[in-house]
């Protein structure tokens, strides 16, 4: 059987669409591909279905190996909750098998559309984070492929550094076959919910120590286009899975779809400013619901490519996490710069990250407060913008996502995530990607 | 569309549409014969449909091209009990220029899609007919409509088993049991890997998947995937030859 051929891509894009640049890409089917593809002579990576916002799954200078065609079950023991899949099965297609018997996902990030592969890569992290930490906390095996020691199974007690390394490892640690995971258990498909709106940010703080100790699921959404006495304003949402009811896998809708890229100038301050007015009234009604885990956990996914809202500058998001001594202080700090630059839009989300330890080296979740923005991608003057906001991140002694990053200096990132010396020990020297060099080299 | 369980042979299992089509059946608690090449990716598939809810599943790892039909299918379908639905899905594609060239490369190619295809197709129609029930369905192609320079060889291949298939859909229909050629467009799979996929006439395999599963209901003996290939293919049949041998296509 031949391995698969290398074919030259210009519609490989992150989800931020901002770095349009040709990718050599091959997509294998079958495990036994995959050896051959290590031992290509350029820089690999490994991919899924990139959602990733910046530069972290792409690689120009080398290939890409898209993952997306191993996507097959191993193993589910609906038991015990404990599923073995290929890093190319979606989140999405994990819930339709497991649902029924009771089982979720351990923790979700925003959007079901996501690999198994690429959650792990990244240790994702959602809205249950004070209860359930990261989802490297929940992996119990990894199946890796090096190219320099082939085939590894690695578990925290067999192989200590490199289960570190790989969890988090934005696939720099080899290729990532597939991962065994243990499931949470439900007894109902929906998750009670409460929205409650706040004011400003004190009122914030206090509905989030309030909630974490009863509720599973918190978030925010911040309106960060409102000015003066509205600054900081917002919607508090928190929810427990319901004890009772059915369990249904959510349908993939897929007829709600962005088919074109919009107009760069479709969103600026005036519109956003006004779905932000909108979105903060009708939600203020609505106190408590019962909602299905799809609206709950995934409102976006609904909309398929909501990314060509952005047009085709693309946008680049900011996630930051501040420490939970700071928070409280830099936060407020960095939502007035945001107002000020005028930039901002209607995605900006606000949570308290808990105590649980994240395993990876380079784990952005840890405890304290993230704060998540879109900024539609306007150049110099977004980039600038940017850059004020990476001061207060290091001031406070905050670090950047990752996943979300497209742009951060390698000064910052070698700052916030102090494990990197010892996690580029761990890499695999087969495997490269642009943000890897961009703050690595 | 509501899909029974069945007893159901799929030769070519390896292939992304027919994969595809064997995760509808396993939801629905299929028992599966998955026929190839190579035993450890038929091992995977295996695995994944079990866990998908398919109620059993073995493998026969051999090369459909070279086996002896008649034979091999009495013993697949003495494991499975009956046959209730038979895809035969391999194929392969050539490349074009060699095919222009090499007679081995034509040997091979219509040894592929289409001689081995009829022994395979005629033995499980007389099953079927004995059986008076159950449906066998034949992965086409709009290639066979109608000779293009861009892949007249694979075309014709195409187009005879299409014409085989459409026979035994004849003798068939008196006794209950169905033939069906399933005839796609563009689709993204391995096969196509090098080809530009731009614009709206490219499909998925889960696409084709889902109307070769609806095509085993109910049906045929031709279904084109996705359907509005069948408009297209009736414009391109139908073009003036004046107007035709001027297209690029």
């Amino acid at each position: 059987m031949s391995s698969p051929p290398l074919i030259d891509r210009d519609d490989y894009c992150s989800w931020g669409r901002v770095v349009r640049r040709r990718q050599r890409v091959v997509r294998p089917h079958f495990f036994s591909e995959l050896p051959g593809l290590v031992g290509l002579p350029s820089s690999k990576l490994a991919i899924g279905r990139r959602r990733s916002y910046g530069d972290s799954c792409l690689n120009s200078d080398g290939s890409l190996i898209d993952m997306c065609g191993l996507d097959r079950f191993i193993s589910f023991d609906a038991k015990k909750g404990v599923l073995r899949a290929e890093a190319g099965v979606v989140l999405s297609d994990i819930l339709h098998l497991t649902v029924p018997s009771g089982w979720f996902l351990p923790t979700t990030p925003g959007t079901r559309f996501v690999t198994l592969g690429g959650a792990v890569a990244n240790d994702v992290h959602g809205k249950n984070h004070h209860s359930a930490g990261s989802i490297g906390r929940h992996v119990r095996a990894i199946g890796l492929l090096r190219s320099d020691r082939g085939r590894l199974t690695v578990t925290p007690a067999s192989e200590v550094a490199l289960y570190s390394a790989t969890i988090g490892g934005l696939g720099l640690t080899g290729v990532i076959e597939w991962v065994e995971l243990d499931l949470a258990r439900i007894a109902a498909a929906h998750v009670d919910v409460e929205c409650l709106p706040f004011e400003n940010l004190e009122e914030f703080w206090a509905l989030s120590a309030e909630s974490v100790g009863n509720f599973e699921h918190t978030v925010a959404w911040i309106d960060c286009v409102s000015k003066g006495s509205k600054i900081g304003r917002g919607i508090f949402t928190r929810g427990n899975w319901s004890t009772t009811g059915s369990l249904i896998p959510h349908k993939d809708e897929t007829w709600k779809t962005v088919p074109i890229e919009a107009p760069s100038s479709l969103l600026n301050t005036r519109s956003i400013g006004a779905f932000n007015e909108v979105y903060y009234h009708l939600q203020k009604r609505k106190r408590k619901s019962r909602l299905h885990y799809a609206p709950f956990f995934y409102p976006l996914d609904s909309v398929l490519h909501w990314n060509r809202l952005y047009g085709r500058s693309g946008m680049l998001q900011y996630q930051c996490v501040i420490p939970k001594g700071e928070a409280r202080r830099a936060i407020p700090h960095m939502l007035s710069e945001i107002t000020r630059s005028g930039g901002a839009s209607f995605l900006a989300v606000l949570k308290t990250f808990g105590a649980l330890a994240s395993p990876g080296l380079l784990s952005f979740p840890r405890e304290g407060a993230t704060l998540a923005i879109d900024f539609p991608n306007r150049g110099r003057d977004t980039l600038e913008a940017l850059a004020r906001l990476d001061q207060i991140v290091q001031e406070f002694h905050g670090a950047l996502y990752p996943a979300k990053d497209g742009r951060m200096p390698a000064r910052l990132f070698r700052q916030s995530f102090p494990g990197w010396e010892e996690f580029s020990k761990a890499t695999d020297p087969a495997m490269s990607s642009d943000f890897w060099r961009r703050v690595a080299s | 569309m509501t899909v029974r369980a069945r007893n159901i042979i799929v030769l070519g299992a390896t292939s992304a549409i027919a994969e595809a089509t064997a995760r509808i059946w396993a939801a629905a608690g299929a028992n599966f014969v998955l026929v190839g090449r190579d035993p450890a990716r038929l091992q995977a598939i295996a695995q994944d449909l079990s866990v998908r809810g398919a109620k059993s599943t073995s493998i026969v790892s051999i090369d459909c091209v070279r086996a002896n039909a008649r034979d091999e299918l009495q013993k697949m379908v003495k494991t499975l009990g009956r046959l209730d639905l038979l895809l035969l899905a391999y194929g392969a594609l050539g490349d074009k220029e060699i095919l222009e060239q090499d007679q081995k490369a034509i040997e091979r190619l219509v040894a592929t899609n289409f001689t081995s295809s009829i022994a395979w197709s005629l033995a499980a129609s007389r099953i079927l007919e004995q059986q008076r029930s159950g449906t066998l369905i034949v992965l086409g192609s709009v290639a066979g409509d109608r000779g293009r320079q861009s892949n007249f060889v694979y075309g014709a291949t195409k187009a005879g088993l299409a014409c085989l298939v459409e026979g035994i859909a004849h003798k068939l229909a008196p006794t209950g049991a169905r033939a069906v050629v399933v005839k796609p467009g563009l689709v993204d799979t391995p096969m196509t890997e090098a080809f530009q996929k731009k614009g709206f006439l490219w499909s998925r395999p889960e696409d084709v998947a889902r109307i070769i599963a609806r095509s085993a209901e109910r049906g045929g003996p031709i279904v084109y995937a996705p359907s509005f290939w069948g408009w297209i293919m009736l414009i391109i049949r139908l073009a003036p030859t004046w107007i035709f041998n001027r297209l690029r296509i």
